[in-house]
């Protein structure tokens, strides 16, 4: 194969300008997630974890040099004899995670998603998940958080994990579900994969929902409606109950679930709101549509011979393009106007 | 094993004039932005020039040009250097400087071989470029091409397991036409690389391995180019390594002096302040 024969995107490519006429940016690494009307809190993981560490003798955390890139800094700037810098080399920070659980330590290990589901997945699924060791696998830039393109985008990240058994897997939407997700992951004896946003992160559940606390394997209504059930997971809950204010100016009621335990799948309370009929359902996920929430929700309900309405929100199958996130996140159907759309377009 | 060849005799702009221009793109790009790996383009322009200026063979014209050096750039986060080289090679139009980083323009912010004619592989994820390199190697032999495959890395890629499984790839198949370059700038996400894995010795580890092996100051252009010539002309049976040790934000007092970090921050003025800064020192 010659290069020529390659997919190529060589003709010079016109550069999209801002509603005003600026120039769109390519939001930078360490850019948090854009949620307007949020409050925001720093660094939730790197706190919540620093509280439990302090209850918890046996936690430790090591990262494959992005410490600080996924808020694991707060521990290891008060902990230090207590934190691992690996280095860049994501195979030994599992396998190494792996030694540390059997000698009776619970370990917290952090990289990015990518380099985890793709460049260490033979030492998660070997050395950790079929031992059924409590290693804690906590990733930063889930799904399409970063413009940098398909090399720092974790687009099958669930559907690797998902596959994997033995394994739990998190996609939290918030700071609220980082807080309260990170004691119970402590606690749980057994391999977690999470989802990690990071850096300022939105707090959004408790907006809608004062009382809210995450429970492990639980999925919970936020808000209520008659017309449309949203069974959304991570940031994709914030777009459905942005989403589903403004419908509610078309009179369009939308309730929203958020499920953020992917696996073990809440199945009973997924199967008893879509039973909940007349409502079209609608899986939203920041995640390619193969192998993640939406299929993982199609099967429950098709084996249970519940049949609503149905209808997937989520990545397509591809290697997404690099640039400005808003851009990207309009591109690929996740922002809160593609979402109004596509909610519109199906009713 | 082919000499040293052509570019910079078909020049007669200096190799510091090249290595200040790169530089000078480089920080215009991340002025168009904002911000941008700019400490690590500083540090490695004068790398960059000697290979673009001194050592490989390629046409402008025809980036894909069978008998092209492959020059594969291992570190996707560096693409602000490599498009400042292409441009200054003719290989990048120089109208498109302003699009760096923009939806929709060919240079990304981090590499990716689909989108920039010139740039050979896909970057981001870290520890890919010596493996491929490796196998390019192996095919260029398989043709009977003479042209060498550079792969430029990073001192951070070198605690990546799949390094060292290409390090001794390229003994095994006796890659004389494999030279791999690794900018030792010390500088890793988390802090010093130095206190993480690469704790020093490094041009041993690679010797024992079996490399031709040379360490040399990164920013001193007649040391590079002496290091090229030698990695290049050597008749030693194997691959060739050279550890350039470098400093970041090299030529910019300013932001030499400043607190190093992986990702350097330049605020929005200081952008102006540091091409005025690189003008006044602007070799013939
Ligand atoms: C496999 C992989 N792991 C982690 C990262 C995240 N990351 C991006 S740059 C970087 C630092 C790598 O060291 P180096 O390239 O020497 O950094 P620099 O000199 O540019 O500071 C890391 C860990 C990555 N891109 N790829
Ligand atoms: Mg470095």
């Amino acid at each position: 194969m010659t290069l020529a024969s390659m997919k190529r995107k060589y003709e010079p490519r016109k550069v999209q300008l801002g509603p005003d006429g600026e120039r769109v940016a390519t939001s930078a690494m360490i850019a948090s997630l854009a949620a307007e009307g949020y409050d925001t809190v720093a660094a939730p993981f790197g706190h919540a974890l620093l509280e439990m560490a302090k209850k918890d003798e046996k936690i430790v955390g090591l990262s494959a040099d992005l410490s600080k890139y996924t808020d694991l800094y707060v521990f290891a700037q008060a902990m230090p004899d207590r934190f691992y810098q690996m280095g860049m080399a994501e195979q030994v920070l599992m396998s190494a995670a792996a030694g540390l659980a059997r000698e009776g330590f619970n370990p917290f290990a952090t990289t990015y998603a990518v380099f985890a589901s793709r460049r260490a997945y033979d030492f998660i699924a070997m050395a950790i998940a079929e031992e059924k060791l409590p290693v804690k696998i906590c990733c930063a830039l889930p799904g399409l958080t970063t413009g940098y393109g398909p090399s720092h985008q974790a687009t099958e990240d669930l559907a690797i994990f998902r596959g994997l058994p033995n394994m739990t897997v998190i996609d939290p939407c918030d700071a609220d579900d980082i807080m309260g997700m990170v004691p119970q992951i402590a606690a749980h004896d057994g391999p977690v994969y999470t989802r990690l946003p990071r850096g300022k992160v939105p707090s959004v559940l408790r907006q809608y929902k004062p009382d809210y606390q995450f429970q492990l394997g639980k999925a919970q209504i936020i808000k209520d409606g008659k017309d449309v059930l949203v069974v959304s997971t991570g940031f994709m809950t914030m777009r459905a109950l942005d989403a589903a204010k403004k419908l509610a100016d078309d009179n369009v009621d939308v309730a929203v679930l958020h499920v953020p335990t992917i696996k073990p799948l809440d199945t009973e309370t997924i199967l008893a709101e879509a039973r909940k009929g007349g409502r079209l359902v609608v899986t939203a996920e920041n995640h390619t549509v193969v192998g993640g929430l939406g299929e993982a929700v199609a099967r429950t309900l098709l084996t249970e011979g519940v049949t609503p309405g149905f209808k997937m929100i989520g990545l397509p199958d591809e290697f997404l393009e690099a640039g400005a996130l808003p851009t990207l996140h309009d591109m690929y159907g996740l922002s809160v106007e593609k979402v109004v759309q596509s909610i519109k377009g199906w009713l | 094993m082919t000499a040293i060849r052509r570019q910079s005799a078909a020049s007669n702009v200096s190799l510091e004039r090249r290595a200040w221009n790169i530089r000078r793109k480089a920080l215009l790009m991340g002025e168009v932005q904002g911000q941008g790996y700019i400490g690590q383009a500083l540090g490695v322009a004068d790398v960059l020039a000697a290979a673009f200026f001194h050592v490989l063979e390629y046409r402008a014209e025809d980036p894909e040009w069978e008998g092209r050096d492959r020059f594969l750039l291992s570190i996707g986060h560096y693409a602000i250097a490599l498009y400042a080289a292409l441009m200054e090679a003719g290989i990048l139009p120089e109208d498109e400087l302003e699009t760096y980083g923009m939806d929709d323009s060919r240079m990304p912010m981090s590499g990716m071989a689909s989108y920039t004619p010139g740039m050979e592989i896909t970057g981001g994820s870290l520890g890919h470029g010596l493996g491929i390199a490796v196998g390019m190697a192996l095919g260029l032999k398989r043709k009977n091409n003479p042209a060498f495959v550079f792969n430029l890395m990073s001192d951070g890629e070198l605690g990546e397991g799949s390094t060292w499984e290409a390090v001794m790839s390229g003994v095994q198949y006796k890659l004389d036409n494999l030279v791999c370059l690794v900018d030792f700038n010390d500088q890793q996400a988390d802090g010093k690389t130095t206190a993480a894995l690469a704790r020093g010795r490094e041009e041993d580890k690679w010797a024992a391995f079996g490399w031709h092996t040379q360490r040399v100051d990164g920013n001193d252009l007649k040391a590079v180019v002496a290091a090229f010539e030698a990695a290049c002309k050597s008749d030693h049976p194997g691959p060739r390594v050279i550890i350039f040790d470098t400093t970041m934000c090299k030529g910019i007092k300013f932001l030499e002096e400043r607190e190093i970090t992986h990702f350097v921050r330049v605020e929005a003025d200081e952008w102006a302040k540091a091409l005025t800064v690189l003008e006044e020192e602007k070799p013939q």
